[in-house]
């Protein structure tokens, strides 16, 4: 069963995953892009991560679509008509097929499979202390300085959107 | 409820960092206090904090292991790392020395530029530093961010916009591939330690069939790759360092290669040296393939930028051939190229910064046509910083290139050493002809509009140092780099 609905998802993930790239009209690139989020989040369920879920649906698919659909808007961009890079799509196709079929030939080769490492966590630890609470722990003991770090790329991220972008400085 | 158990934290683990990213936001503050023409002061300030930085780098040397590591083994600030952290703070506080000149030159001296570079000095600390693939990616991540903004400083200038969304959209690319190498990798082995990894694959010789392990190792080094500019991931290379800034071009020529390499040779290393006959053979090609390339393609440069940015891919080569050697002399060799390779780097960029002038880059290699009469003891750095970039001895990119190659044959590469040997000869005509346009060409310009700063002269006589000291005396140095060799 869960087997049939991960199918069914990653199905749907992959199909507006190619809308995002394949739309014209940026407009319903960005609406595809809202349900790949959708069906990320839908997996972060599967996967016993619900605050991952919903951080995925309220941070990407809400806010900051929201601000990519309001840029779009503000820009008026134009439907792009005709194709152009036609050289550049048919040699992608070419090398997209190839990697496809070496991907497939790999990974049926009677090898040991994609067993990876368990860690400590399992769905009874999640159920108990609750998934919010672990990844908070976490986040301040093992990974305080990856967190302390990202202040810091934020800060990089800002000063560098107003030199660029900010008409006087 | 239990109480968190708080890690074992140990700042001086990463003090340089804290101290240039202290420095970098209070300088952000100065900066609102600064009239638009003083702005040159943000960069005395910055250079302070850069000699600051160097104290804990020299008082952490050789520091007993307890006192390296921080962060519950986040970072681990051993002699490898503080070697790096050296090289940073050099490219750092030269491309500091010469960007004033060139930013007001240009009308682009906003304050925000010196701690842009800072922070991303910072980030390239962290990845040398990170024994958490974690850090490795936000350090990498920070550097990379700062970089963009910097590639695009000039901001009027279209070429510049065009080098900052071009680093932009590649560089995000090739961090996907990074970030997503190191989730195969953690999903493999449950851990983004490389001490836990490395455990985790001696204790589990089976995970070599493991294919998510194998895909998560191949694009973690593709993303690696992207950084350090080899071939065939250099595209990028020649566009960004045109189009950027000067000052930022020498910048980024120099400190975000070495940062990259040092991350990639510790997770290579330490993680998967039981795969080093795989991963040698790929870094083998990818070697041969840069060197190739890189000095091929710079042959046929009339841009002087354009042919730096190309023997920048070419030397990034050289030193992979000192990564597949993966031994000791080879590992000493590349810490002793990657920090010549920032004096002489620098210091071409800063004598091509001064033969340019506003509107004017004047990066043609025709444009020197006798400025070494018009010029001589500019010309004469020119040709210490061209003989070092073509290995040609007593100049430290000789030295630095011997051991690397000596690597190469100790480990048993000897065709390795011959290809780099014979790409490293046919290096010596680009290089040669600028030096015939500045010395045997009658000069076409007068070259008056050219003028030395004081801060100028400072980072061409450092550079000047940096390159002859070492090449003629490199005893210490090379002593120094084989103490900080983690294996």
């Amino acid at each position: 069963m869960e087997t049939f609905f991960f199918a069914i998802v990653a199905l749907v993930a992959i199909v507006s995953g190619m809308l995002v790239v394949k739309c014209r009209n940026p407009i319903n690139s960005a609406l595809s892009l809202i349900v790949t989020f959708f069906c990320l989040a839908t997996f972060y369920v599967m996967l016993e991560a619900p605050f991952m879920a919903a951080i995925q649906v309220i941070v990407y698919a809400g806010a900051i679509m929201v601000l990519i659909v309001f840029v779009i808007m503000l820009l008026n961009l134009r439907t792009e008509t005709g194709s152009r890079y036609t050289h550049a799509v048919t040699v992608g196709t070419i090398i997209g097929v190839l990697t496809l079929i070496e991907i497939v030939y790999f990974f049926s080769g009677g090898r040991s499979g994609l067993t990876g490492a368990t860690g400590g966590l399992n769905t009874e630890t999640i159920e108990r202390v609750g998934h919010t609470e672990l990844i908070g722990r976490s986040m301040f003991t093992d990974f305080l300085l990856p967190f302390e770090i990202t202040s810091l790329l934020l800060l990089v991220a800002i000063v560098g959107a107003v030199v660029l972008a900010k008409k006087k400085i | 409820m239990e109480t968190l158990a708080m890690p074992a934290i140990n700042f001086a683990a990463i003090m340089p960092e804290t101290i240039l990213s202290a420095v970098a936001m209070a300088l952000l503050l100065v900066n609102v206090f600064v009239r638009s023409e003083q702005k040159a002061y943000l960069g005395y300030l910055s250079l302070i904090g850069i000699l600051v930085t160097f104290f804990p780098i020299v008082a952490g040397w050789n520091a007993p292991v307890e006192l390296q590591s921080g962060f519950n083994g986040a970072v681990l600030q051993d002699n490898f790392s503080l070697f790096f952290k050296g090289i940073f703070l050099v490219s750092a506080a030269l491309s500091i020395l010469i960007s004033d000149q060139y930013m007001q030159r240009e009308g682009c001296n906003h304050g925000e530029l010196y701690p842009l570079i800072l922070l991303a000095t910072a980030g390239m600390m962290l990845m040398a530093s990170g024994t958490d693939l974690m850090v490795i990616f936000l350090g990498l991540e920070l550097l990379s961010v700062a970089l963009y903004v910097l590639a695009g400083f000039n901001r009027d200038k279209l070429k510049s916009n065009e080098a900052g969304l071009k680093y932009f959209l590649l560089g995000a690319f090739s961090t996907g591939f990074l970030l997503y190498g190191m989730a195969l990798t953690f999903g493999a082995t449950g851990t983004t330690k490389i001490a836990g990894i490395a455990a985790y694959v001696a204790a589990n010789p089976m995970i070599t069939g493991n294919q998510m392990f194998l895909v998560g190792m191949l694009l973690m080094g593709v993303g690696f790759s992207f950084k350090i500019a080899a071939a065939p991931f250099h595209m990028w290379t020649p566009d960004v360092y045109e189009g950027a800034p000067t000052p930022m071009t020498a910048f980024m020529s120099v400190g975000p290669k070495a940062a990259g390499f040092a991350a990639f040779l510790r997770v290579f290393m330490i993680a998967l040296p039981a795969y080093k006959p795989e991963w040698s053979a790929l870094l083998w090609v990818l070697a041969v393939l840069t060197m190739t390339v890189g000095n091929i393609t710079a042959l046929f440069q009339q841009d002087i930028k354009r042919m730096l940015a190309y023997s920048s891919i070419a030397h990034a080569g050289y030193v992979l051939v000192g990564f597949v050697a993966g031994n000791a002399v080879g590992t000493a060799g590349i810490m002793f190229y990657m920090l010549s390779y920032a004096f002489m780097n620098i210091g071409a960029f800063a004598i091509i910064l001064l033969v340019g002038r506003k509107g004017e880059p004047n990066n043609n290699v025709a444009d020197y046509a006798g400025f070494g009469f018009k010029h001589p003891l500019l010309g004469l750095a020119m040709s210490i910083f061209l003989f070092s970039l073509a290995g040609i001895p007593p100049a430290a990119g000789f030295i630095g290139k011997f051991y690397i190659f000596s690597g190469a044959i100790q480990a048993g590469y000897i065709w390795l050493a011959i290809i780099g040997v014979l790409n490293s000869a046919a290096s010596v005509y680009y290089y040669l002809r600028v030096m015939v346009f500045m010395y045997m060409k009658d000069p076409v310009e007068e070259f008056d509009w050219l003028k030395v700063t004081p801060a100028h002269a400072l980072c061409l006589l450092v550079a000047v140092a940096g390159v002859l000291i070492p090449g003629i005396v490199p005893g210490y140095l090379l002593e120094l780099a084989q103490k900080a060799v983690f294996f």
